[in-house]
């Protein structure tokens, strides 16, 4: 077991190293140079450009700075935002839980709907209720989720008032954040309403965010559960004359939901995408909407800091599923 | 259902009161994040907010909703004959913040003012670089490091300022959000701990308001400074939620989520004003938006020529489909607003027809240009494109062929200065202290040819008027000399003046005490909310 | 599976293709919206009633023809600045299958070159290759897809590069593991040892043998290439205005979300539909190609 884990760690060194790279050069190639930005219409004489590229550190080679770079990783040192000039670790810790936490309620919220919708599809094959589930997922798999996310603020919160139209808790309460998860922050700071606060809040943007894994997890779940079912242990099952209810349950579904466990790992790099539209449009705080902001401030220290820990927490989540799923089903370790 | 929804955010705000002890929370929806609370280290009007007026005071101050100049920090100041030194005689008894994270022992004094001013300029002061890639772009940016000579401590509560040469604007400049007054103390306190950084992420100042709190990217919160030297604010926390689009800022305001938002969409501003619980203030910005011709390059280096284009756009089908309305048509290159504007100065007139004729008349032919689109929305020109792609639609009709280009908005900036720039630009100025030296010089003067001055337009005419009125500090004769300016300019259009926007602030009708802000700036000293 | 009953005469490949194609009534449904689509796109300039790009100013956000306040000629309302917004969603429709049929290409010629040297060379090479797969599958889609579009500047043609690129390893690991199953078997190496060459194995033996998961991912692909493309115009960073691409317009709608619904609503739904036509195309190839993976 642990050379298996080892195994995958090595490969994944290389990887890092090959994403610093990209990361690195891709943004030295944006157009437009960020000290430009700084002043904004006043223009800033050519001695003063000058002097601050030279202040950033931009007008060395680019080895060099790329060297300089590599070993600010290593030292845990992803760089300092050009405009805010605050390291970009800060804001990625800062942010990181607003977004963990929204992907988290997501991959519930999919994976509560997702397996039992599968699973009622699957034994009620063929029927209206199989249809209709399906013609439903297939509508939210091809969901543009950020118009979806717009409809849902024009009706709820503004025809209906019902969800609060963006942010994370209403700003009447005021707690010291101990875990970032605001539902969690919440219960700890005792304040009486403030658990509910944060759940509406999340309401719309979990709908948003969970519409394509739900999607996903739903279809995937079902095609799994007919096989299972069409195999011959089931049939024995079913014909010794053993419960619908516990072929279904016990059976069929404990061996269907293996590949659906892969699904759902595979869906954390689909989360995070998504999460970068969802954030925007909800104006969320985390990750997503601060890579996009960055993007377009042309910040592109914390761009570049974003996408190796972005890349970094991907990596790690495949590892993660990696090794459950070897431990799960020990014929792949090799 | 419109019923039940009032009456839910009823319920919802009456159980969250009851939670927060009965203190009066003012919550204002702001565009966009802070960069961070040191002011003298950025430009962004959003930082600015929630630092320098929240947090700070300076020497001199804007008065509230004007640009004329009141006492701050500083009493009095007297100028001396030559115009080279400022004097300024400082409050006395002015208290520093008191934070949960430092307390102060001592009042305010000159040595607050040297120190804020002399980290912004000296490169051997330990705070001159504090923060990795630290640079007092404003201080650069009004000439401040080649006007300054020195600053000096006369006593405890008199400062003097020493300029190289004497600069009517310089008053005007000191009550910028740049020219902030920091306590020295705390300063010290952090240096001597290790953590200069925290200057600029935990503000300490004089101003109306106690800095409590930062959530990344969500939300600011203040309570008022009971030690105010100008009294205790009536509302007793301000937090500042930070929405950055503006629909969604809208949505709020409407929600009974926030009191007070900045900038909301042209397009939902009618839809604000329907609204009963709202009230909608406008005011025309301190700004203006232009077409800048490149005066260097025929046949645009024709006066008739550029006229003659002018009278082909129609301004007020732009300021219509870009800002529904929610703008004026630009006559001068400064603001209605500012001291000086020439309103007897008469517009291009539109008229297709005798633009035509003009044109003919010159001798231009089949003439192709390029129109330059800013690729970003600002506050004087909300969408650059669709301005361009109606001015592209009317040179048309008078035989122009025009093709729209745009970059990458670095790259527009330092492109659109080059003096042979192909086309004409789309571009704008908002002003940063209320002087018309600030817009007309700035933007048009000589020296600016190759940088600001899009236009690339130098007339010796122009350019002496403008050095006459720097050297000059009577207000009146500046007056005068600027008013003749304005005619040169439109004599002469370099530009097609095209708008100054409204700024327009939605609010709930329970803020009483809230003023528009020329400047752009929100400020809420003095804002009250009705329980 | 069900039990399918073998038709008297043995079919042709087509008409097989067909037999299966033709039970899933969703995939023929698709496959007619589809072709519709197609058709408006191909022919937007007779059938669109205005032409996109004129700006009628007398109708500024005129709500649709059955709504309050509408007008019989502008079918679906107009827009900010006085176009039609019917024939922008018309004309609109060129660009998405433009975008879908440029990525599909682009993406699938170029993982299946790249899959198929990986996973018949072996060895160094296919580690190489692979390593750099992983390393793009390390950064989530949509996000590597705009930083790349910031780095070669906004655009619709930038756009299609970047979801290309990010598309490619999909098609890489898909031809790479069927060239590995399919290197093994009887008939390859049979016609290895008859002296066919390197080429030959590759594109003429292996390759066809590969098509059909490749098929079944190419259209997944292809809708998704259309989700993609209009999310990059929604941030700003697809095609730029005035381009009536999608996802560009509803960016540039999002700012009447309060007063004009219209504007809003109808760019969203277009690309729903389309994309919701190709993936129940999707399904019917995947059940008529592709007897391992039939599910239904």
């Amino acid at each position: 077991m642990f050379r298996f884990i080892f195994g995958r760690l090595a490969v994944l060194i290389p990887t890092f190293i090959g994403v610093s790279i990209i990361a690195f050069s891709f943004i030295r190639l944006l157009p437009g140079d960020p000290v430009m930005l700084m002043s904004g219409e006043r223009v800033m004489s050519p001695e003063r450009h000058t002097e601050l590229m030279h202040q950033l550190g931009l007008d060395r080679p680019m080895y060099v700075q790329y060297f300089d770079y590599l070993t600010g990783l290593l030292q845990g040192d992803f760089g300092s935002s050009i405009v805010t000039k605050r390291p970009v670790l800060e804001d990625f810790v800062n942010l990181f839980p607003a977004t963990l936490e929204l992907s988290l309620c997501a991959i519930i919220v999919a994976v509560a709907l997702g397996i039992p919708a599968g699973v009622l599809a699957a034994v009620k094959r063929g029927t209206w209720f199989d249809q209709s589930i399906m013609g439903v997922a297939l509508i939210g798999y091809s969901m543009p989720i950020f118009w979806w996310g717009l409809l849902l603020i024009i009706f709820f919160s503004g025809y209906l008032g019902w969800t609060p139209v963006s942010g994370r808790i209403s700003l009447m309460y005021f707690f010291p954040q101990v875990t970032g998860f605001m539902l969690i922050d919440s219960l700890i700071s005792g304040q009486a309403g403030a658990f509910k606060s944060a759940l509406t809040y999340l309401i719309l943007p979990t709908t948003v965010l969970a519409t394509i894994p739900l999607a996903v997890i739903a279809r995937q779940t079902r095609s799994a559960m007919l096989e299972v079912l069409s195999e011959d242990y089931v049939r024995t099952a079913r014909a010794k004359g053993m419960p619908p209810f516990r072929v279904i349950g016990i059976h069929a579904l404990r061996n269907a939901l293996i590949p659906v466990i892969t699904t759902i790992g595979l869906q954390v790099g689909v989360l995070l995408a998504g999460a970068i539209l969802t954030e925007t449009i909800f104006s969320w705080p985390g990750i997503g909407k601060w890579m996009v902001d960055s993007v377009f401030k042309r910040d592109y220290a914390v761009v570049q800091g974003g996408l190796m820990l972005i890349a970094a927490v991907i990596m790690l989540v495949n590892l993660v599923v990696d090794v459950l799923y070897g431990l799960v089903n020990p014929r792949i370790r090799h | 259902m419109k019923k039940l929804s009032t009456l839910l955010a009823a319920t919802a705000i009456a159980t969250l009161m009851a939670g927060s002890a009965w203190s009066k929370t003012l919550v204002y929806c702001s565009e966009a994040s802070p960069e961070g609370f040191d002011p003298g280290l950025y430009t962004g009007g959003q930082t600015f907010d929630a630092s320098s007026r929240t947090a700070y005071n300076r020497l001199v101050e804007f008065k509230h909703g004007g640009t004329e100049l009141e006492p701050g920090l500083a009493e009095s100041y007297e100028v001396s004959a030559d115009g080279k030194e400022y004097t300024f005689k400082l409050r006395k008894g002015v208290k520093f913040q008191t934070t949960e994270y430092f307390t102060p022992t001592r009042e305010l004094n000159a040595d607050d003012v040297i120190f804020s001013f002399e980290r912004q300029y000296k490169t051997d002061n330990p705070w001159n670089k504090y923060v990795a890639g630290a640079s007092w772009e404003y201080f650069a940016g009004m000439g401040f490091p080649d006007l300054i000579d020195k600053i000096e401590k006369v006593d405890d509560l008199t400062v003097k300022f020493v300029l190289k040469r004497p600069e009517a604007p310089f008053i005007a400049n000191l009550g910028m959000d740049f020219a902030s007054i920091l306590s020295k103390e705390y300063a010290d306190k952090l240096a001597a701990d290790g953590k200069m950084e925290l200057l600029n992420q935990q503000p300490l100042g004089t101003g109306p308001f106690t800095f409590v709190a930062y959530q990344t990217d969500a939300a600011i919160r203040y309570k008022a400074n009971p030690d105010y030297w100008n009294g205790k604010q009536p509302i007793d926390d301000l937090v500042f939620a930070i929405t950055t689009d503006a629909a969604v800022r809208a949505q709020k305001l409407k929600a009974g989520e926030c009191h007070i938002m900045a900038y909301p969409n042209s397009a939902d501003v009618a839809e604000l004003k329907k609204d009963e619980n709202l009230t909608v203030l406008e005011q025309e910005g301190l700004n203006v938006s232009y077409l800048a011709y490149n005066t260097l390059v025929p046949p645009f280096d024709k006066a008739e020529v550029r006229k003659a284009l002018n009278m082909a756009v129609n301004k007020q089908a732009i300021v219509d489909a870009v800002f529904q309305g929610a703008a004026t048509v630009a006559k001068n290159p400064i603001p209605p607003t500012m001291w000086s504007y020439n309103n007897a100065v008469e517009d291009d007139k539109y008229d297709p027809e005798a633009a035509k004729k003009m044109l003919e008349e010159a001798g231009v032919k089949d003439l192709h240009m390029k129109i330059w689109a800013m690729p970003v929305a600002r506050p004087y020109m909300l969408n650059a494109r669709r301005a361009a792609e109606l001015m592209q639609a009317d040179l048309a009709k008078i035989g122009v062929t025009a093709e729209i280009v745009s970059y990458e908005w670095a790259e527009y900036l330092k492109l659109s200065s080059a003096k042979d720039r192909d086309g004409a630009a789309i571009l704008g100025w908002t002003g940063d202290n209320g002087d018309p030296d600030n817009f007309l010089d700035t933007l048009l003067g000589c020296d600016a040819v190759g940088g600001n001055n899009r236009a690339q337009w130098c007339n010796k005419d122009f350019d002496d008027l403008m050095t006459k009125a720097k050297a000059t500090a009577d207000v009146a004769e500046r007056t005068k000399l600027y008013e003749e300016a304005q005619v040169i300019f439109k004599k002469e259009a370099p530009w097609n003046t095209l708008d100054h926007s409204l700024v327009v602030v939605p609010m709930s009708k329970k803020v009483t005490g809230f003023k528009m802000d020329p400047l752009g700036i929100h400020r809420f000293d003095g804002v009250d909310i009705a329980e | 599976m069900a039990a399918v009953e073998t038709p008297k005469n043995p079919p042709t490949g087509l008409a097989e293709f067909w037999f299966y194609f033709s039970r899933n009534k969703g995939a023929v449904i698709g496959l007619v919206v589809f072709v519709v689509i197609l058709f408006l796109a191909v022919f937007a300039g007779v059938v669109a009633p205005h032409d996109p790009a004129i700006q009628d100013r007398a109708v500024l956000l005129l709500p649709p023809a059955f709504s309050e306040g509408g007008q019989a000629s502008y079918l679906l309302g107009t827009d900010a600045v006085g176009r039609d917004i019917l024939s922008r969603l018309i004309y609109g429709a060129r660009f998405s299958l433009f975008i879908g049929v440029i990525v599909v290409t682009l993406s699938v010629i170029s993982g299946v070159l790249v899959g198929l040297i990986a996973g018949y060379f072996r060895g160094r090479v296919d580690t190489v290759i692979m390593r750099v797969m992983d390393i793009i599958l390390a950064f989530p889609s949509l996000l590597l897809a705009l930083v790349l579009v910031a780095v070669l500047g906004p655009g619709l043609v930038n756009a299609m590069i970047a979801i290309s690129l990010v598309n490619l390893p999909h098609f890489v690991r898909l031809t790479r593991a069927a060239v590995m199953t399919e290197r093994a078997k009887d008939y390859v190496i049979a016609s290895k040892v008859a002296g066919a060459g390197t080429l030959r194995l590759m594109f003429l033996t292996i390759l066809p043998n590969c098509l059909a998961p490749l098929i079944v991912q190419a259209t997944l692909a292809f809708s998704a290439a259309i989700l993609d493309a209009a999310a990059l115009g929604f941030l700003g960073m697809g095609a730029q205005p005035p381009t009536p691409e999608w996802g560009t317009m509803l960016a540039e709608a999002r700012e009447f979300i309060q007063r004009a619904w219209w504007v809003v609503t109808f760019p969203g739904l277009a690309i729903l539909i389309t994309v919701l036509a190709i993936n129940l195309m999707g399904d019917g190839l995947r059940d008529a190609l592709d007897p391992k993976l039939k599910r239904s």
